[in-house]
């Protein structure tokens, strides 16, 4: 069951990653990856992380996405979007990468199974020693909380700089605005 | 139970696909798509390896990936719609204004 769960939204995934790449048009492309991002959670919520599917979702799907789509239609991408001269060696550039990190992979001994005994006590008593969420928070809020703090400051400069750079004017264009 | 390298080579296969989309496209918009991609890629990595060393650490790393992420796309598509304001273009063959 697990295993046929992994191959589903495995193979959407790369499915999905490949068209996003591919389409010519952005809207189709934006379309396939917010398939992706359902197929992630999906593969979150297989790997026992709840609260990342759902975040997933929230904000990838909801947030990151609408504001691609919004921007795609705002320019109206209706010209030339052909691909680079390029194509050809960028797709062997990009197989042989993968087949490097394939080969490595191979090699680095991974384990099979979880090395702890999450698995072997069988999934739903896992589930019950402690909320994935709650364990998260835990981890957030005491281990990583500069990391956390410094994650709010990357947020701030986002937001400023977004409102800089896409407001009229702002930039060295004010005589345009009188 | 898939063992941990499957995740990985899916994880792979998802990144060099983004290596090539931004390689091969032209459009700069289908370019931070491809960026999204790649991120994506890293996070199946971090939450499949956080639940096969049972450790959440990497389900954390995640999260401060999706932050960055969001950051990344909100400057980035500012910078974007900035770009087309002043060049009307979103070709990045024809953005070349810091080319050497």
């Amino acid at each position: 069951m697990a295993t046929l769960s992994f191959f589903y939204f495995g193979s959407v995934i790369v499915l999905c990653a490949l068209l996003v790449v591919a389409l010519r048009n952005p809207v189709h492309s934006v379309i396939a990856l917010l398939v992706m991002f359902f197929h992630i959670a999906g593969l979150f919520v297989t790997l026992h992380a709840e609260f990342l599917a759902a975040v997933q979702l929230i904000v990838y799907a909801g947030a990151i996405l609408v504001l691609y789509l919004f921007v795609v239609m705002i320019l109206n991408l209706q010209q030339d979007d052909s691909y680079q001269r390029q194509v050809k060696l960028g797709v062997g550039l990009g197989l042989l990468a993968l087949a490097e990190v394939t080969a490595i992979i191979g090699k680095a001994g991974l384990p099979e199974e979880p090395v702890s005994g999450r698995a072997a006590a069988g999934e739903a008593a896992a589930a019950a020693v402690a909320g994935n969420t709650e364990t998260i928070g835990k981890a957030l809020y005491t281990t990583y909380l500069f990391p956390f703090e410094v994650a709010s400051l990357i947020l701030l400069v986002a937001m400023i700089g977004a409102i800089i750079m896409a407001k009229k004017g702002l930039m060295g264009q004010e005589s345009e605005q009188k | 139970m898939v063992p941990l390298s499957y995740y990985m080579i899916l994880s792979a296969i998802v990144f060099a696909t983004g290596v090539v989309g931004v390689l091969i496209r032209r459009n700069i918009i289908m370019l931070l798509l491809s960026i999204e991609l790649m991120l994506n890629a890293t996070n199946i990595n971090f939450v499949a390896f956080s639940y096969y060393l049972d450790n959440v650490a990497g389900q954390v790393f995640v999260f401060f990936v999706l932050t960055v992420a969001a950051a990344e796309v909100a400057v980035g598509l500012a910078i974007i719609i900035a770009l087309y304001r002043d060049k009307a273009t979103v070709n990045v063959a024809e953005l070349n204004l810091m080319k050497w």
